[in-house]
Protein backbone atom coordinates (compact mmCIF):
# COMPACT_ATOMS: atom_id res chain seq x y z
CA UNK A 1 0.00 0.00 0.00
CA UNK A 2 1.59 2.98 -1.14
CA UNK A 3 1.42 6.14 1.46
CA UNK A 4 0.11 9.48 0.35
CA UNK A 5 2.08 12.41 0.41
CA UNK A 6 -0.11 15.23 -0.33
CA UNK A 7 -3.74 14.10 0.65
CA UNK A 8 -6.89 16.22 -0.58
CA UNK A 9 -10.10 16.01 1.41
CA UNK A 10 -12.93 17.88 0.89
CA UNK A 11 -11.82 20.74 -0.65
CA UNK A 12 -13.86 23.69 -1.73
CA UNK A 13 -12.88 27.10 -2.84
CA UNK A 14 -15.45 29.69 -3.18
CA UNK A 15 -14.25 33.00 -4.93
CA UNK A 16 -15.80 36.70 -3.92
CA UNK A 17 -16.38 38.68 -6.88
CA UNK A 18 -16.25 42.79 -6.45
CA UNK A 19 -19.70 42.96 -6.70
CA UNK A 20 -20.13 40.58 -4.29
CA UNK A 21 -21.14 37.10 -5.72
CA UNK A 22 -19.96 33.99 -4.74
CA UNK A 23 -18.18 31.30 -7.34
CA UNK A 24 -16.71 28.58 -6.76
CA UNK A 25 -14.22 27.72 -7.98
CA UNK A 26 -13.69 24.07 -6.56
CA UNK A 27 -16.02 21.89 -5.18
CA UNK A 28 -16.05 18.31 -3.02
CA UNK A 29 -12.45 17.65 -4.33
CA UNK A 30 -10.99 14.02 -2.78
CA UNK A 31 -7.41 13.07 -3.84
CA UNK A 32 -4.80 11.07 -2.55
CA UNK A 33 -1.00 11.36 -4.47
CA UNK A 34 1.49 9.25 -3.53
CA UNK A 35 4.89 9.37 -2.60
CA UNK A 36 7.01 9.53 -6.55
CA UNK A 37 4.19 9.56 -8.42
CA UNK A 38 3.84 11.76 -11.26
CA UNK A 39 0.29 13.00 -11.60
CA UNK A 40 -0.68 15.44 -14.36
CA UNK A 41 -3.95 17.41 -14.21
CA UNK A 42 -6.14 18.09 -16.66
CA UNK A 43 -9.37 19.80 -17.32
CA UNK A 44 -11.30 22.28 -19.33
CA UNK A 45 -10.11 25.85 -18.91
CA UNK A 46 -11.17 27.61 -15.75
CA UNK A 47 -11.86 24.85 -14.05
CA UNK A 48 -10.19 25.54 -10.86
CA UNK A 49 -6.86 23.58 -12.00
CA UNK A 50 -4.10 26.48 -11.05
CA UNK A 51 -6.15 26.74 -7.92
CA UNK A 52 -5.58 23.58 -6.65
CA UNK A 53 -2.11 23.82 -7.37
CA UNK A 54 -1.99 26.85 -5.61
CA UNK A 55 -3.63 26.13 -2.56
CA UNK A 56 -1.22 22.92 -2.57
CA UNK A 57 1.61 25.68 -2.92
CA UNK A 58 0.41 27.40 0.23
CA UNK A 59 0.11 30.73 -1.86
CA UNK A 60 -3.53 30.32 -1.55
CA UNK A 61 -6.29 29.09 1.57
CA UNK A 62 -9.26 26.23 0.89
CA UNK A 63 -12.42 27.44 1.90
CA UNK A 64 -13.62 24.89 3.51
CA UNK A 65 -11.73 20.80 3.66
CA UNK A 66 -8.27 19.51 4.14
CA UNK A 67 -5.08 19.81 2.14
CA UNK A 68 -1.48 18.42 3.98
CA UNK A 69 1.68 17.43 3.33
CA UNK A 70 2.26 14.16 5.35
CA UNK A 71 -0.23 14.94 7.70
CA UNK A 72 -0.04 18.53 8.01
CA UNK A 73 -2.47 20.93 6.74
CA UNK A 74 -0.92 23.46 4.60
CA UNK A 75 -1.49 26.87 4.96
CA UNK A 76 1.64 29.06 4.18
CA UNK A 77 4.59 28.08 1.49
CA UNK A 78 7.10 25.60 2.52
CA UNK A 79 10.67 24.95 1.18
CA UNK A 80 9.29 21.15 0.81
CA UNK A 81 6.59 21.62 -1.77
CA UNK A 82 8.34 23.65 -4.89
CA UNK A 83 6.54 25.17 -7.82
CA UNK A 84 6.84 26.01 -11.36
CA UNK A 85 4.85 28.62 -13.11
CA UNK A 86 3.86 28.93 -16.38
CA UNK A 87 5.03 32.39 -16.88
CA UNK A 88 8.43 33.14 -16.90
CA UNK A 89 9.58 33.79 -12.99
CA UNK A 90 12.92 34.43 -13.15
CA UNK A 91 14.55 37.55 -11.83
CA UNK A 92 14.98 39.53 -14.54
CA UNK A 93 17.76 41.34 -12.67
CA UNK A 94 19.99 38.30 -11.78
CA UNK A 95 21.95 36.30 -13.30
CA UNK A 96 20.76 32.63 -13.97
CA UNK A 97 23.01 31.19 -11.51
CA UNK A 98 21.64 33.91 -8.87
CA UNK A 99 18.32 32.75 -9.72
CA UNK A 100 18.58 29.00 -9.01
CA UNK A 101 20.46 29.72 -6.13
CA UNK A 102 17.70 32.51 -4.59
CA UNK A 103 16.32 29.47 -2.33
CA UNK A 104 19.04 28.66 -0.71
CA UNK A 105 19.89 32.55 -0.30
CA UNK A 106 16.39 32.66 1.52
CA UNK A 107 17.37 29.93 3.42
CA UNK A 108 20.84 32.13 4.45
CA UNK A 109 23.23 29.35 3.49
CA UNK A 110 26.93 30.09 2.41
CA UNK A 111 27.57 31.83 -1.00
CA UNK A 112 30.04 29.03 -1.60
CA UNK A 113 27.56 26.25 -0.68
CA UNK A 114 25.01 28.20 -2.68
CA UNK A 115 27.40 28.22 -5.89
CA UNK A 116 28.22 24.42 -5.50
CA UNK A 117 24.54 23.76 -5.22
CA UNK A 118 23.36 25.88 -8.05
CA UNK A 119 26.18 24.50 -10.31
CA UNK A 120 25.04 21.10 -9.79
CA UNK A 121 21.64 22.01 -10.52
CA UNK A 122 22.32 24.22 -13.52
CA UNK A 123 24.31 21.12 -14.88
CA UNK A 124 21.35 18.91 -14.71
CA UNK A 125 19.05 21.05 -16.92
CA UNK A 126 22.33 21.29 -19.18
CA UNK A 127 22.76 25.08 -18.81
CA UNK A 128 25.89 25.46 -16.81
CA UNK A 129 27.17 27.46 -20.09
CA UNK A 130 24.89 29.83 -19.05
CA UNK A 131 25.59 30.83 -15.50
CA UNK A 132 26.26 34.12 -15.89
CA UNK A 133 23.75 34.96 -18.17
CA UNK A 134 20.70 36.91 -17.61
CA UNK A 135 17.36 35.72 -18.24
CA UNK A 136 16.55 37.68 -21.18
CA UNK A 137 19.42 36.30 -22.72
CA UNK A 138 17.74 32.77 -22.95
CA UNK A 139 15.11 31.55 -25.12
CA UNK A 140 11.59 30.59 -23.35
CA UNK A 141 12.70 26.48 -22.99
CA UNK A 142 15.72 27.75 -21.46
CA UNK A 143 14.25 29.97 -19.02
CA UNK A 144 11.79 27.13 -17.89
CA UNK A 145 14.69 24.94 -17.42
CA UNK A 146 16.42 27.20 -15.03
CA UNK A 147 13.18 27.88 -13.35
CA UNK A 148 13.23 23.76 -12.99
CA UNK A 149 16.34 23.81 -11.67
CA UNK A 150 15.34 26.75 -9.48
CA UNK A 151 12.69 24.73 -7.66
CA UNK A 152 14.48 21.65 -7.30
CA UNK A 153 17.80 23.39 -6.09
CA UNK A 154 15.69 23.81 -3.06
CA UNK A 155 15.27 20.45 -2.41
CA UNK A 156 11.46 20.08 -2.31
CA UNK A 157 9.78 16.96 -2.04
CA UNK A 158 7.05 17.44 -3.99
CA UNK A 159 7.30 19.72 -7.29
CA UNK A 160 4.20 21.54 -8.56
CA UNK A 161 4.08 22.64 -12.09
CA UNK A 162 1.32 25.01 -13.63
CA UNK A 163 1.90 24.50 -17.63
CA UNK A 164 5.22 24.69 -17.37
CA UNK A 165 5.94 24.59 -20.95
CA UNK A 166 2.32 25.75 -22.08
CA UNK A 167 4.58 29.02 -23.44
CA UNK A 168 6.73 26.80 -25.71
CA UNK A 169 6.69 25.38 -29.29
CA UNK A 170 5.59 22.35 -29.73
CA UNK A 171 8.94 21.14 -30.62
CA UNK A 172 10.95 21.97 -27.45
CA UNK A 173 7.95 21.51 -25.62
CA UNK A 174 8.59 17.56 -26.56
CA UNK A 175 11.77 18.15 -25.88
CA UNK A 176 11.48 19.63 -22.40
CA UNK A 177 8.73 16.87 -21.53
CA UNK A 178 11.67 14.03 -22.18
CA UNK A 179 14.21 15.98 -19.71
CA UNK A 180 11.35 16.50 -17.42
CA UNK A 181 11.10 12.70 -17.38
CA UNK A 182 15.01 12.16 -17.16
CA UNK A 183 15.69 14.31 -14.38
CA UNK A 184 12.23 12.97 -12.24
CA UNK A 185 14.39 9.40 -13.20
CA UNK A 186 17.31 10.93 -11.53
CA UNK A 187 16.18 12.56 -8.06
CA UNK A 188 12.72 10.80 -7.43
CA UNK A 189 10.27 13.31 -6.33
CA UNK A 190 6.65 13.73 -6.67
CA UNK A 191 5.63 15.82 -9.65
CA UNK A 192 2.26 17.40 -10.00
CA UNK A 193 1.47 18.53 -13.34
CA UNK A 194 -1.25 20.47 -14.39
CA UNK A 195 -1.47 20.79 -18.42
CA UNK A 196 -3.96 21.72 -21.13
CA UNK A 197 -2.77 19.11 -23.09
CA UNK A 198 -3.99 15.70 -23.00
CA UNK A 199 -0.74 14.17 -25.13
CA UNK A 200 1.35 15.78 -22.51
CA UNK A 201 -0.74 14.01 -19.76
CA UNK A 202 -0.70 10.59 -21.33
CA UNK A 203 2.97 11.13 -22.24
CA UNK A 204 4.38 12.15 -18.59
CA UNK A 205 1.91 10.88 -16.27
CA UNK A 206 1.28 7.52 -13.59
CA UNK A 207 -1.88 8.99 -12.67
CA UNK A 208 -3.85 11.60 -14.87
CA UNK A 209 -6.74 13.15 -12.60
CA UNK A 210 -9.44 14.52 -15.07
CA UNK A 211 -11.60 17.38 -13.79
CA UNK A 212 -15.27 18.27 -14.29
CA UNK A 213 -15.59 22.17 -15.33
CA UNK A 214 -16.59 24.87 -13.15
CA UNK A 215 -16.76 23.83 -9.71
CA UNK A 216 -13.79 21.60 -10.33
CA UNK A 217 -13.86 18.19 -9.13
CA UNK A 218 -12.22 15.07 -9.94
CA UNK A 219 -14.22 13.49 -12.98
CA UNK A 220 -11.95 10.46 -13.56
CA UNK A 221 -8.79 9.19 -12.50
CA UNK A 222 -6.80 7.26 -15.23
CA UNK A 223 -3.41 5.00 -14.87
CA UNK A 224 -1.47 5.00 -17.13
CA UNK A 225 0.30 1.70 -17.50
CA UNK A 226 2.82 2.09 -20.17
CA UNK A 227 6.61 1.82 -19.64
CA UNK A 228 8.73 4.79 -20.61
CA UNK A 229 10.18 6.19 -22.80
CA UNK A 230 6.53 6.19 -24.12
CA UNK A 231 6.12 5.02 -27.67
CA UNK A 232 3.17 7.96 -29.14
CA UNK A 233 2.25 5.26 -31.88
CA UNK A 234 1.54 2.86 -28.91
CA UNK A 235 -2.68 2.01 -29.61
CA UNK A 236 -3.21 2.35 -25.94
CA UNK A 237 -1.46 5.62 -26.22
CA UNK A 238 -4.36 6.78 -28.94
CA UNK A 239 -7.00 5.16 -27.20
CA UNK A 240 -6.46 6.70 -23.95
CA UNK A 241 -6.08 9.78 -25.60
CA UNK A 242 -9.45 9.57 -27.21
CA UNK A 243 -10.90 8.47 -23.96
CA UNK A 244 -10.02 11.31 -22.35
CA UNK A 245 -10.79 13.75 -25.07
CA UNK A 246 -14.27 12.48 -25.14
CA UNK A 247 -14.63 13.31 -21.62
CA UNK A 248 -12.98 17.06 -22.06
CA UNK A 249 -15.45 17.53 -24.72
CA UNK A 250 -18.61 16.35 -22.24
CA UNK A 251 -17.23 18.83 -19.36
CA UNK A 252 -17.53 21.81 -22.11
CA UNK A 253 -20.72 20.78 -23.56
CA UNK A 254 -22.01 20.95 -19.35
CA UNK A 255 -20.28 24.33 -18.80
CA UNK A 256 -22.00 26.23 -21.68
CA UNK B 1 30.66 55.43 -40.15
CA UNK B 2 29.12 57.25 -43.06
CA UNK B 3 25.48 57.07 -41.08
CA UNK B 4 27.00 58.34 -38.19
CA UNK B 5 27.91 61.48 -39.87
CA UNK B 6 24.73 61.44 -41.39
CA UNK B 7 22.96 61.21 -38.27
CA UNK B 8 24.62 63.78 -36.99
CA UNK B 9 24.21 65.70 -39.75
CA UNK B 10 20.67 65.39 -39.53
CA UNK B 11 20.69 66.39 -35.78
CA UNK B 12 22.60 69.75 -36.55
CA UNK B 13 20.45 70.81 -38.99
CA UNK B 14 17.59 72.27 -37.25
CA UNK B 15 19.94 74.32 -34.72
CA UNK B 16 21.64 76.06 -37.18
CA UNK B 17 18.96 76.92 -38.82
CA UNK B 18 17.63 78.63 -35.57
CA UNK B 19 21.21 80.17 -35.30
CA UNK B 20 20.52 81.72 -38.95
CA UNK B 21 17.70 82.84 -38.40
CA UNK B 22 18.26 84.40 -35.02
CA UNK B 23 21.50 86.31 -35.99
CA UNK B 24 19.62 87.74 -39.19
CA UNK B 25 16.67 88.99 -36.75
CA UNK B 26 18.93 90.02 -34.32
CA UNK B 27 20.83 92.36 -37.24
CA UNK B 28 17.50 93.65 -38.52
CA UNK B 29 15.90 94.63 -35.58
CA UNK B 30 19.55 95.92 -34.37
CA UNK B 31 18.33 96.90 -30.85
CA UNK B 32 19.88 94.45 -28.32
CA UNK B 33 17.35 95.21 -25.50
CA UNK B 34 14.89 93.21 -28.20
CA UNK B 35 17.13 90.89 -29.68
CA UNK B 36 20.76 90.23 -28.88
CA UNK B 37 22.97 89.01 -31.76
CA UNK B 38 24.03 85.12 -30.70
CA UNK B 39 27.87 86.43 -30.86
CA UNK B 40 26.76 88.83 -27.55
CA UNK B 41 25.60 85.91 -26.22
CA UNK B 42 27.92 83.49 -26.94
CA UNK B 43 30.77 85.99 -25.43
CA UNK B 44 29.69 86.02 -22.16
CA UNK B 45 28.91 82.08 -22.06
CA UNK B 46 32.07 81.98 -23.16
CA UNK B 47 33.36 83.48 -20.21
CA UNK B 48 31.71 81.80 -17.67
CA UNK B 49 33.80 83.55 -14.40
CA UNK B 50 33.85 86.93 -15.56
CA UNK B 51 31.49 89.43 -12.99
CA UNK B 52 28.24 90.18 -14.80
CA UNK B 53 26.08 93.01 -13.87
CA UNK B 54 27.78 93.62 -10.53
CA UNK B 55 26.18 89.79 -9.77
CA UNK B 56 29.44 87.66 -9.42
CA UNK B 57 30.03 85.09 -12.54
CA UNK B 58 27.72 82.85 -14.64
CA UNK B 59 29.72 79.82 -13.19
CA UNK B 60 29.45 80.94 -9.38
CA UNK B 61 25.46 81.70 -10.28
CA UNK B 62 25.08 78.30 -11.15
CA UNK B 63 26.53 76.62 -8.58
CA UNK B 64 24.73 78.49 -6.11
CA UNK B 65 21.60 77.57 -7.84
CA UNK B 66 22.81 73.65 -8.03
CA UNK B 67 22.98 73.84 -4.38
CA UNK B 68 19.30 74.67 -4.09
CA UNK B 69 17.80 72.74 -6.41
CA UNK B 70 20.25 69.78 -4.49
CA UNK B 71 18.95 70.64 -1.53
CA UNK B 72 15.24 70.76 -2.17
CA UNK B 73 15.72 67.22 -4.57
CA UNK B 74 17.19 65.34 -1.94
CA UNK B 75 14.58 66.17 0.91
CA UNK B 76 11.89 65.26 -1.70
CA UNK B 77 13.82 61.56 -2.85
CA UNK B 78 13.99 61.33 0.87
CA UNK B 79 10.30 61.75 1.58
CA UNK B 80 8.76 60.17 -1.78
CA UNK B 81 10.42 56.97 -2.20
CA UNK B 82 9.96 55.54 0.98
CA UNK B 83 6.18 56.66 0.86
CA UNK B 84 5.65 55.48 -2.15
CA UNK B 85 6.80 52.32 -1.41
CA UNK B 86 4.41 51.96 1.36
CA UNK B 87 1.86 53.09 -0.80
CA UNK B 88 2.14 51.00 -3.09
CA UNK B 89 2.71 47.52 -1.21
CA UNK B 90 0.37 48.21 1.62
CA UNK B 91 -3.39 48.86 0.48
CA UNK B 92 -4.21 50.21 3.59
CA UNK B 93 -1.58 53.32 3.48
CA UNK B 94 -2.28 53.87 0.08
CA UNK B 95 -6.20 54.28 1.21
CA UNK B 96 -4.80 56.52 3.85
CA UNK B 97 -2.22 58.76 2.08
CA UNK B 98 -3.65 58.90 -1.49
CA UNK B 99 -6.57 61.28 -1.63
CA UNK B 100 -4.61 63.23 1.01
CA UNK B 101 -1.90 63.77 -0.69
CA UNK B 102 -3.77 63.81 -4.11
CA UNK B 103 -5.46 67.41 -3.02
CA UNK B 104 -2.17 69.17 -3.12
CA UNK B 105 -1.06 67.69 -6.25
CA UNK B 106 -2.69 70.03 -8.85
CA UNK B 107 -1.44 73.30 -6.57
CA UNK B 108 1.47 74.67 -9.08
CA UNK B 109 4.51 75.64 -6.87
CA UNK B 110 4.53 78.98 -7.57
CA UNK B 111 1.00 79.06 -5.90
CA UNK B 112 3.15 78.45 -2.51
CA UNK B 113 4.97 81.47 -2.73
CA UNK B 114 3.11 83.84 -0.48
CA UNK B 115 2.43 80.95 2.26
CA UNK B 116 5.58 79.85 2.39
CA UNK B 117 6.75 83.27 2.60
CA UNK B 118 4.96 83.50 5.53
CA UNK B 119 6.05 80.67 7.24
CA UNK B 120 9.78 80.91 6.81
CA UNK B 121 10.37 84.55 5.75
CA UNK B 122 14.34 84.88 4.38
CA UNK B 123 15.50 82.19 7.55
CA UNK B 124 17.85 80.32 5.67
CA UNK B 125 19.68 77.07 6.38
CA UNK B 126 22.34 79.05 8.19
CA UNK B 127 20.00 80.42 10.69
CA UNK B 128 19.24 76.64 11.37
CA UNK B 129 22.92 75.52 12.01
CA UNK B 130 23.38 79.29 14.20
CA UNK B 131 26.75 79.83 11.60
CA UNK B 132 26.63 83.96 11.32
CA UNK B 133 29.63 84.33 8.95
CA UNK B 134 32.40 82.67 6.66
CA UNK B 135 32.18 81.09 3.22
CA UNK B 136 29.85 78.34 4.59
CA UNK B 137 27.41 81.38 5.84
CA UNK B 138 27.57 82.60 2.32
CA UNK B 139 26.37 79.27 0.75
CA UNK B 140 24.10 78.43 4.20
CA UNK B 141 22.38 81.64 3.77
CA UNK B 142 21.77 80.82 0.43
CA UNK B 143 19.88 78.04 1.04
CA UNK B 144 16.42 80.25 1.81
CA UNK B 145 14.33 77.71 3.18
CA UNK B 146 10.82 79.23 1.12
CA UNK B 147 13.06 78.21 -2.21
CA UNK B 148 13.83 74.95 -1.15
CA UNK B 149 10.46 74.02 -0.39
CA UNK B 150 9.54 75.48 -3.84
CA UNK B 151 11.69 73.27 -5.36
CA UNK B 152 10.90 70.12 -2.85
CA UNK B 153 7.39 70.48 -4.41
CA UNK B 154 7.87 70.34 -7.85
CA UNK B 155 10.06 67.31 -7.39
CA UNK B 156 8.17 65.21 -4.85
CA UNK B 157 4.93 64.40 -7.03
CA UNK B 158 6.81 62.74 -9.47
CA UNK B 159 9.04 60.83 -7.84
CA UNK B 160 5.98 59.60 -5.54
CA UNK B 161 3.98 58.55 -8.03
CA UNK B 162 6.65 56.50 -9.89
CA UNK B 163 7.55 54.86 -6.72
CA UNK B 164 3.93 53.67 -5.97
CA UNK B 165 3.36 52.70 -9.90
CA UNK B 166 6.70 51.24 -9.66
CA UNK B 167 5.44 48.66 -6.53
CA UNK B 168 2.27 48.49 -7.54
CA UNK B 169 3.15 47.05 -11.10
CA UNK B 170 6.15 44.36 -9.62
CA UNK B 171 4.49 40.90 -11.42
CA UNK B 172 2.90 38.98 -9.10
CA UNK B 173 4.11 35.82 -10.11
CA UNK B 174 8.00 36.63 -9.17
CA UNK B 175 6.58 37.18 -5.69
CA UNK B 176 5.05 34.04 -5.47
CA UNK B 177 7.88 32.20 -6.80
CA UNK B 178 9.37 33.99 -3.87
CA UNK B 179 7.52 32.87 -1.07
CA UNK B 180 7.04 29.45 -2.31
CA UNK B 181 11.08 29.46 -2.38
CA UNK B 182 10.71 29.74 1.12
CA UNK B 183 11.37 34.01 1.03
CA UNK B 184 9.94 35.29 4.29
CA UNK B 185 8.38 39.18 4.37
CA UNK B 186 11.83 40.86 4.59
CA UNK B 187 13.32 38.74 2.36
CA UNK B 188 9.94 39.62 -0.61
CA UNK B 189 10.27 43.19 -0.02
CA UNK B 190 13.53 43.75 -0.07
CA UNK B 191 15.35 41.39 -2.47
CA UNK B 192 12.17 41.30 -5.11
CA UNK B 193 10.01 44.23 -4.38
CA UNK B 194 12.03 47.19 -4.17
CA UNK B 195 14.81 45.58 -7.11
CA UNK B 196 11.79 45.13 -9.34
CA UNK B 197 10.19 48.67 -8.62
CA UNK B 198 13.92 49.99 -8.82
CA UNK B 199 13.92 50.94 -12.75
CA UNK B 200 10.61 53.18 -12.02
CA UNK B 201 12.01 54.81 -9.18
CA UNK B 202 14.76 56.52 -10.82
CA UNK B 203 12.98 56.73 -13.59
CA UNK B 204 10.87 59.19 -11.19
CA UNK B 205 14.00 60.66 -10.15
CA UNK B 206 14.60 61.75 -13.31
CA UNK B 207 11.94 63.54 -14.16
CA UNK B 208 11.50 64.86 -10.57
CA UNK B 209 15.09 66.24 -10.90
CA UNK B 210 13.98 68.06 -14.19
CA UNK B 211 11.13 69.35 -12.39
CA UNK B 212 12.84 70.74 -9.73
CA UNK B 213 15.75 72.60 -11.90
CA UNK B 214 12.33 74.18 -13.50
CA UNK B 215 11.17 75.36 -10.25
CA UNK B 216 14.58 77.16 -9.78
CA UNK B 217 13.42 80.34 -11.66
CA UNK B 218 10.63 80.70 -9.57
CA UNK B 219 11.98 79.77 -6.37
CA UNK B 220 14.82 82.57 -7.47
CA UNK B 221 12.61 85.28 -7.63
CA UNK B 222 11.59 84.91 -4.34
CA UNK B 223 12.40 87.61 -1.72
CA UNK B 224 15.55 87.27 -0.11
CA UNK B 225 17.05 85.98 -2.91
CA UNK B 226 20.63 88.36 -4.29
CA UNK B 227 21.77 85.15 -6.08
CA UNK B 228 21.37 82.28 -8.60
CA UNK B 229 20.56 81.87 -12.69
CA UNK B 230 17.30 82.74 -11.56
CA UNK B 231 17.73 85.71 -10.16
CA UNK B 232 20.14 86.96 -12.24
CA UNK B 233 17.85 86.37 -15.13
CA UNK B 234 15.15 88.51 -13.39
CA UNK B 235 17.73 91.02 -12.79
CA UNK B 236 19.43 91.39 -15.50
CA UNK B 237 15.56 91.95 -16.78
CA UNK B 238 14.92 94.74 -14.80
CA UNK B 239 18.11 96.31 -16.18
CA UNK B 240 17.70 95.81 -19.86
CA UNK B 241 20.27 93.50 -20.49
CA UNK B 242 18.46 90.92 -22.64
CA UNK B 243 22.14 89.07 -23.42
CA UNK B 244 22.57 88.32 -19.56
CA UNK B 245 19.10 86.88 -19.40
CA UNK B 246 19.36 84.08 -22.94
CA UNK B 247 23.09 83.42 -21.49
CA UNK B 248 21.13 82.41 -18.27
CA UNK B 249 18.20 80.81 -20.15
CA UNK B 250 21.29 78.61 -21.92
CA UNK B 251 22.82 77.75 -19.45
CA UNK B 252 19.71 76.52 -17.26
CA UNK B 253 19.35 74.28 -20.61
CA UNK B 254 22.46 72.87 -20.61
CA UNK B 255 22.67 72.29 -17.63
CA UNK B 256 19.20 70.52 -17.14
CA UNK B 257 19.61 67.99 -19.99
CA UNK B 258 23.39 67.47 -18.60
CA UNK B 259 21.54 66.36 -15.71
CA UNK B 260 19.01 64.23 -17.85
CA UNK B 261 21.91 62.46 -19.21
CA UNK B 262 23.68 61.45 -16.37
CA UNK B 263 20.70 59.83 -15.31
CA UNK B 264 19.84 58.38 -18.71
CA UNK B 265 23.35 56.72 -18.82
CA UNK B 266 23.04 55.39 -15.39
CA UNK B 267 19.52 53.56 -16.02
CA UNK B 268 20.93 52.57 -19.38
CA UNK B 269 23.86 50.52 -17.16
CA UNK B 270 21.57 49.23 -14.61
CA UNK B 271 18.57 48.38 -16.16
CA UNK B 272 19.32 47.30 -19.51
CA UNK B 273 17.33 43.95 -18.11
CA UNK B 274 14.25 45.60 -18.06
CA UNK B 275 14.53 47.04 -21.71
CA UNK B 276 15.33 43.85 -23.25
CA UNK B 277 12.93 41.80 -21.18
CA UNK B 278 10.30 42.84 -23.99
Amino acid sequence: MPEPIITINQLNKIYHTEQGNEIKAIENFNFDINVNNFVCIVGPSGCGKSTLLRIIAGLDSASSGFVSYQGQAICKPSRDIGMVFQEYSLLPWQTVINNVALGLEFAKQSKQKRMEVAVSYLKMVGLEDYARAYPFELSGGMQQRVAIARALANNPQVLLMDEPFGALDAHTRILMQKELLTIWGENMKTIVFVTHSVDEAIYLADTVIVMSSRPGGVKEVINVNMSRPRDRANPIYGQLSSQILLMLEEEVAKAK
Amino acid sequence: MSKKIANICMMLILPLLFLITWSHLAKSVNNTVILPSPAMVLQLLSHPLDNLISMGSLANNIFISLLRVLAGYLLAVLLAIPLGILMGYYAKMFQLFNAFVGLFRPIPPLAWVPLVLAWFGISSFATLAGVERGTLYIYLNNLKFSMVFIIFIGAFYPVLTSAIYGVKTVKKTLIDSARVLGASGSDVFFKILIPAAKPSIVNGMRIGLGVAWMCLVSAEMLPGSLSGVGYMITHAYTIARTDVVIAGMISIAVVGALMDMLFKVFEERKFKWQRLMR
